[in-house]
């Protein structure tokens, strides 16, 4: 029993690279290359987030903030305060790990919806500052930002980008497997079932609750910082509340518990907007009736349940 | 008392009143359900928008907003019977997430069926300004303050004085144990949708004069609903009065004394604050948990 969700993590973390590698022959054009890095930048965000909701089962309405601040931290100090890029990309990270820890240890005290409120709160707070201090950070017209630059090369190109957005993937999916895997995965997975229960066993409830926090927090300051030297323009519609719900629906949506169903949710609700602006006026008609539809007769979620599926069949 | 303070304080009960509103909503659902609807901001989108439309096609003020609370109900039931009752053992994450995509729906669907212009109801009984110990009330005021109270009274007296109403409540105190009563679990699920569109919609209908309306309206009603529901103690109907009516006056001072810009951030300040030290809401209760 204990090994064969670690052969499953496995084979889905190869599927994974095998799609990386491969993807590229089925991109025939700059256009497609920005929505497969858009895809992998969501996706590093949902497997940090999924760590958070799926296996600590705290659940979190205010992560485009920490992807917000990454994307401006980043962009400040690269911009305006001439940090080498890369120097900056890290001391942003950093930074929103400290600031995750701090507005962590109070609010994780909290339950179900209170904590629900407390990180939407915590969200909009940082949206309505990203937009109101404009002599900072532009408002809400955003800011340019200097492309990533390391040892005299500079990052430049959509294919270059998709390999390094790429490779962060993997990363950040092999370093998820491991957390997972880890004691300290089996201590969040009991902390899901019951708080008191695992308590009772010894498990420190509310430093296990933490870290996850912290460590989603900080895959999705990366994807923002990367998002913002990516583009090279920045605007606080990145750290809005509508973003924080698209990251928690693409968790959901491909299934929470499942690293491999963050990167499949991150995938179609990235793409398939793109898809749907065929429809024009129907669009948002469309996407909601999808998102029902699928959680209405998937409710464990995309993967999961064809996972389940796929297992039924093969079954006499 | 500076004329200011008075106009401040006046403007923060509308808001609060219309928040009360939704909490109410929102706190209704949740207790016969578990579910956080997060598609309640558009029952409000729905009151406000329905009414303009009735009205652009030449029915009086009076009878368009009696259907466009109806239009409100017929979504609010469409929406349990097809999207809320068939998932009825999925996880709540889930259940939040059909909400949502339900929310998205039903705003595209506005903006098929209506259009994605800002529209204007008419005041109800005039534009002219009361003058109010140096501050000025307009009319449509009164109207939100008197119609939420009446609501609220309304409430009182179906969940305490009838059949269905303590049906309701039996429900939400245990499930089990009022289907063994002989209440049907369903029905009342069905009827609280019913009057949570219902408020949400009144709500709508009584703000549109004075913040107009437009597709897209519901959001950030539904997120101030949901907040002051939660600050009051979710669940709990005179938490989500109270919840409302604190959360509309801080805004209101907030943006008066200190800065409009961020007058968002000062709600949702306190809000955190308050969540810190008093983790069940102002009037919530349950201090321990069931395991």
């Amino acid at each position: 029993m204990a090994a064969a969700p670690l052969s499953a993590s496995r084979k889905g973390f190869l599927a994974l690279a095998a799609a990386i590698a491969l993807l590229p022959l089925a991109l025939p054009n700059a256009y497609t290359y920005e929505i497969a890095i858009l895809v992998g930048l969501n996706a590093i965000a949902c497997v940090g987030l999924n760590l958070l909701i799926g296996y600590a089962g705290q659940i979190s309405l205010g992560h485009a903030g920490f992807f917000g601040l990454g994307a401006y931290g980043s962009a400040l100090l690269a911009s305006r305060y001439g940090l080498p890029p890369l120097a900056a990309l890290a001391v942003a990270v950093g930074a929103v790990a400290l600031l995750a820890w701090a507005i962590g240890r109070p609010i994780l005290r909290l339950k179900g919806h209170a904590l629900a409120m407390a990180t939407l709160g915590f969200g909009i707070i940082v949206s309505v500052v990203i937009a109101n201090e404009d002599q900072v950070t532009g408002g809400p017209d955003g800011m340019t930002v200097v492309p990533l630059s390391a040892l005299g090369y500079t990052l430049a190109g959509e294919k270059a980008w998709y390999w390094v957005i790429g490779a962060t993937l993997l990363a950040a999916v092999w370093l998820a497997h491991n957390l997972i895997e880890s004691p300290r995965g089996r201590a969040l997975r009991a902390l899901h079932g019951s708080e008191v229960a695992a308590g009772a066993l010894g498990i420190d409830a509310a430093r296990h609750k933490l870290s996850a926090f912290v460590i989603s927090a900080v895959f999705a300051a990366l994807a923002g910082a990367m998002a913002a030297h990516y583009s090279g323009f920045i605007t606080p519609s990145k750290a809005s509340f509508v973003h924080s719900i698209e990251l928690v629906t693409m968790v959901v949506f491909g299934g929470m518990a499942s690293t491999l169903g963050a990167v499949v949710g991150a995938a179609v609700l990235t793409t398939l907007p793109q898809l749907l602006t065929v429809f024009k006026e129907y669009e948002m008609v469309l996407l909601g009736g999808v998102m029902m539809l699928t959680m209405i007769f998937m409710p464990q979620g995309l993967v999961p349940s064809l996972a389940r599926l796929l297992a039924a069949r093969r079954k006499p | 008392m500076s004329a200011s303070f008075v106009q401040f304080v006046l403007s923060g009960l509308t808001a609060g009143a219309i928040y009360a509103l939704v909490a109410l909503g929102f706190a209704i659902i949740y207790n016969a359900s578990g579910v956080i609807n997060f598609a309640q901001g558009e029952f409000v989108m729905i009151g406000g928008m329905a009414t303009a439309a009735f009205i652009a096609t030449g029915l009086p003020l009076a009878v368009s907003v009696v259907l466009a609370i109806l239009v409100a109900v017929l979504v609010g039931v469409a929406l349990e019977k097809l999207a809320v009752e068939p998932a009825r053992n999925a996880p709540v994450v889930t259940l939040i997430i059909i909400t949502i995509g339900a929310s998205i729906l039903i705003r595209g669907l506005a903006a098929l069926v209506w259009d994605k212009k800002i529209h204007a109801v008419p005041a109800f009984s005039g534009e002219t300004p009361i003058a109010l110990g140096g501050a000025t009330l307009l009319p449509q005021v009164l109207w939100v303050l008197g119609a939420s109270a009446a609501a609220v009274v309304a409430l009182w007296w179906f969940f305490n004085r009838t059949l269905a109403g303590k049906a309701m409540l039996a429900v939400s105190h245990n499930r089990l144990a009022a289907r063994l009563m002989g209440i049907s679990v369903g029905r009342v699920l069905l009827m609280s949708f019913a009057l949570s569109a219902a408020l949400g919609a009144l709500a709508g209908v009584l703000i549109a004069p004075i913040a107009f309306t437009s597709w897209d309206a519901g959001v950030m009603l539904g997120l101030k609903g949901f907040a002051a529901a939660i600050l009051g103690g979710m669940g709990n109907g005179a938490g989500a009065i109270v919840g409302g009516l604190v959360l509309g006056l801080l805004e209101s001072l907030g943006a008066g004394y200190v800065s409009s810009a961020y007058k968002d951030v000062f709600a949702f300040v306190i809000l955190l604050a308050a969540l810190v030290f008093l983790p069940h809401g102002i009037l919530g209760r349950r201090a321990a948990e069931r395991v």
